[in-house]
């Protein structure tokens, strides 16, 4: 099996709202100092999802990003994991891309990879949400999709995906090359251990920019980016002792007629 | 491309019925389709689809086209692309909105892409720019942390998904009239490359988590699944159902399904209580709705309490049971 797994670098989504801040001129987050960059979530689990295939069947998996410099420490976070390859994607060509052009740029850096069987992305990323590349490499590249899901099989040359649904999930069985896009639902991503980091020194890691892969421009616009407010408004129930101030929430909800 | 008109929505069923999601769609579309002075279809598909044409006339559409097929029996992206790339390309729709579900989050951007054209998803605002007439989508990124507004100017139609709850749909009008068109696709099924093997439902004990009038949320800070155990006896007595944010999910104490927030269930019921719990941005925007909210938490600085109307701070393993006592004793007295 050959296998693609699509990361991003992101502002860490565990940012507490009070720490949370954009530059609303540039339209995006500000990272804040204490909480480095780190690898999309969902991203970590679709590298999970591939070593489980690797652990079952065998293959090759290369790590795929598109972003700054700094993007090189999720690339190499993924091959600590255990995938065997890296490619890196720079340029400031590439800032500012929509998810149109985001895709475009993937799907043309995975046709140039050459052989795949399987391409990985996280369902949605933790920084825009957007939800959307997935879908859109598989249709730039004419291959069938599935997303998100949270576990995926290899019978027969097919693949045997189970697809999170709103009241369970569904079992789809697609011809490969097939895109998946993986949700948390998967479980745990594994460690990086030790020998692994170590490894993931020695392992080749390519760096491509808008000379390898053309830039491609975007199709929507950003009109803003704002922090929407809300007012405080919490009426905060006290008590002697702390199960004394559990039956005066009861007796408060009672008279606001909640219970 | 100055040739598309009007806006079309993508219907759905739930247990045979319209989707409250779509009716949600045809409100915010009708509104669209008057201030565009154009007017608003809406599409099913599916096989042995039931009267749901004619209500989706009542609750605002003027056209509605029915794709029915033994093919369209499961959600297959391909499928379910296939059908909806030549419907736009024959009606070219000017507007093209689907529900945030699981059909609408896979189906949206595949979609798009293959028309050429932008989507965003999961908006909770839509407007038409008063000059250009474009449309502006607010959609929350950065898991609710902040707010984003697109706009296309290239690519037709122009396409969104809208968030369940976030619409209003308009009163059933009994006497609107409209017009309901067979649609057929002309699919070749060879380009079908999935197929579904079997579904699984997570059974629901009580009372649907999204329906629910009250909801009672536990976090991390619960500990265990047994401990989960007061969570259901409280909400077993204020006739309510029980939710979690992720970490008890992936932890399994419970299962995947009760997870409330952007990637899982969306929450408005008329009491929330949240135990144990941070409120980070991505569980707020599943439950910043609700119409009271309430807070339990030993840290007073916890984000949760910023959008709490009621807050009580202590360790919830005292408080619980007292409190849950004393709703007994109101409840019968
Ligand atoms: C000018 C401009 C216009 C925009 N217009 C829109 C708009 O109309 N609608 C909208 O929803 N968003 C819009 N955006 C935000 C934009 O969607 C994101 O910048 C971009 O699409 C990536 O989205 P995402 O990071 O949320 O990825 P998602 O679509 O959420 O990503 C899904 C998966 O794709 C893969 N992936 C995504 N990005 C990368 C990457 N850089 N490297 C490797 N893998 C990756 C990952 O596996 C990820 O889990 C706009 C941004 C700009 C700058
Ligand atoms: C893209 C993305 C999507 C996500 N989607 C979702 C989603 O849909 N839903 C979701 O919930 N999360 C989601 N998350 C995860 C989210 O970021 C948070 O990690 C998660 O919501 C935290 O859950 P929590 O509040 O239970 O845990 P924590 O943040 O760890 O909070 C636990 C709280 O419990 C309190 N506490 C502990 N013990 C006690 C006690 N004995 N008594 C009283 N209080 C106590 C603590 O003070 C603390 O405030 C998503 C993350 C990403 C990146």
């Amino acid at each position: 099996m050959n296998m693609i797994v699509c990361v991003k670098q992101v502002v860490d989504p565990e940012t507490p709202a009070a720490a949370f801040k954009i530059d609303p001129e540039a339209k995006r987050a500000v990272a804040s100092k204490d909480r480095p960059l780190v690898i999309s979530p969902f991203d970590e689990q679709a590298v999970e999802a591939a070593l489980r295939v690797k652990d079952a069947q065998g293959g090759k998996v290369t790590i795929l990003s598109l972003g700054g410099e700094s993007a090189k420490d999720v690339v190499k976070h993924s091959m600590a994991m255990g995938a065997d390859a890296g490619v890196l994607l720079t340029d400031p060509a590439f800032d500012d891309s929509d998810s149109f052009a985001t895709a475009a740029v993937l799907a043309e850096a995975i046709k140039k990879i050459g052989e795949y069987d399987i391409v990985f992305c996280g369902r949605q990323e933790a920084d825009w949400d957007a939800g959307q590349v997935g879908s859109g490499i598989a249709e730039l590249l004419g291959i069938p999709s599935v997303t998100p899901i949270k576990k995926i099989e290899i019978k027969d040359g097919k693949a045997v995906v189970e697809r999170v649904v709103e009241d369970g999930y569904e079992v789809i069985e697609v011809s490969l090359p097939v895109l998946v896009t993986v949700s948390n639902e998967l479980g745990e991503p594994r460690y990086a251990t030790l020998k692994g980091i170590m490894a993931a020194a020695k392992k080749q890691l390519i760096n491509w920019s808008s000379q390898d892969i053309g830039a491609v421009p975007a199709k929507s616009k950003m009109l803003k980016l704002f922090i929407p407010v809300h007012e405080a408004r919490c009426e905060f129930i006290e008590g002697e002792t702390p199960e004394e101030a559990g039956v005066n929430l009861a007796v408060r909800l009672r008279e606001a007629k909640l219970l | 491309m100055a040739e598309n008109k009007g806006v079309l929505i993508v219907g759905e069923l739930s247990d045979g019925k319209l989707a409250s999601i779509t009716a949600e769609l045809l409100g915010i579309g009708r509104k669209l389709a008057d201030d565009l002075d154009e007017g608003l279809s809406a599409v099913f598909i599916g096989n042995g689809i039931t009267d749901v044409a004619g209500e989706a006339i009542t609750l605002g559409a003027d056209k509605v086209y029915v794709i029915d097929d033994p093919l369209f029996k499961d959600y297959v992206t391909d499928s379910y692309v296939g059908a909806l790339e030549k419907l736009s390309n024959d009606q070219a729709p000017e507007i093209l909105l689907l529900g945030q579900t699981s059909m609408g989050r896979d189906l949206a951007p595949r979609l798009a892409f293959r028309l050429g054209t932008a989507v965003t998803l999961d908006c909770v605002d839509l407007v038409l720019d008063p000059d250009t007439k474009l449309l502006q989508k607010s959609k929350p990124v950065y898991g609710g942390n902040a707010m984003a507004v697109y706009v296309s100017e290239e690519g037709r139609p122009q396409m969104a998904t809208i968030r369940p709850k976030a619409m209003e749909p308009l009163e059933q009008d009994v006497s609107r009239k409209g017009e309901v068109i067979p649609f057929d696709p002309a699919l070749d099924e060879s380009a079908v490359r999935a197929r579904v093997v079997e579904k699984v439902k997570e059974e629901v004990v009580g009372i649907k988590l999204e329906d629910a009038d009250v909801v009672i949320c536990g976090g991390r800070g619960i500990g265990s699944a047994e401990a989960f155990e007061q969570l259901k006896e409280l909400a077993k007595i204020l006739n309510g159902a029980v939710g979690a944010t992720r970490p008890p999910c992936d932890s399994g104490w419970v299962p995947a399904h009760l997870q409330v927030g952007l990637t899982g269930k969306l929450v408005s019921p008329t009491l929330y209580i949240g135990i144990a719990l941070s409120g980070s941005s991505q569980h707020q925007a599943g439950m910043s709705g609700s119409k009271n909210i309430v807070a339990i938490n030993k840290d007073p600085e916890a984000n949760i309490f910023g959008i709490a109307h009621y807050g009580v701070v202590g360790d919830y393993k005292k408080l619980l049971p007292a409190f849950l006592e004393k709703c007994k004793e109101l409840l019968s007295g």
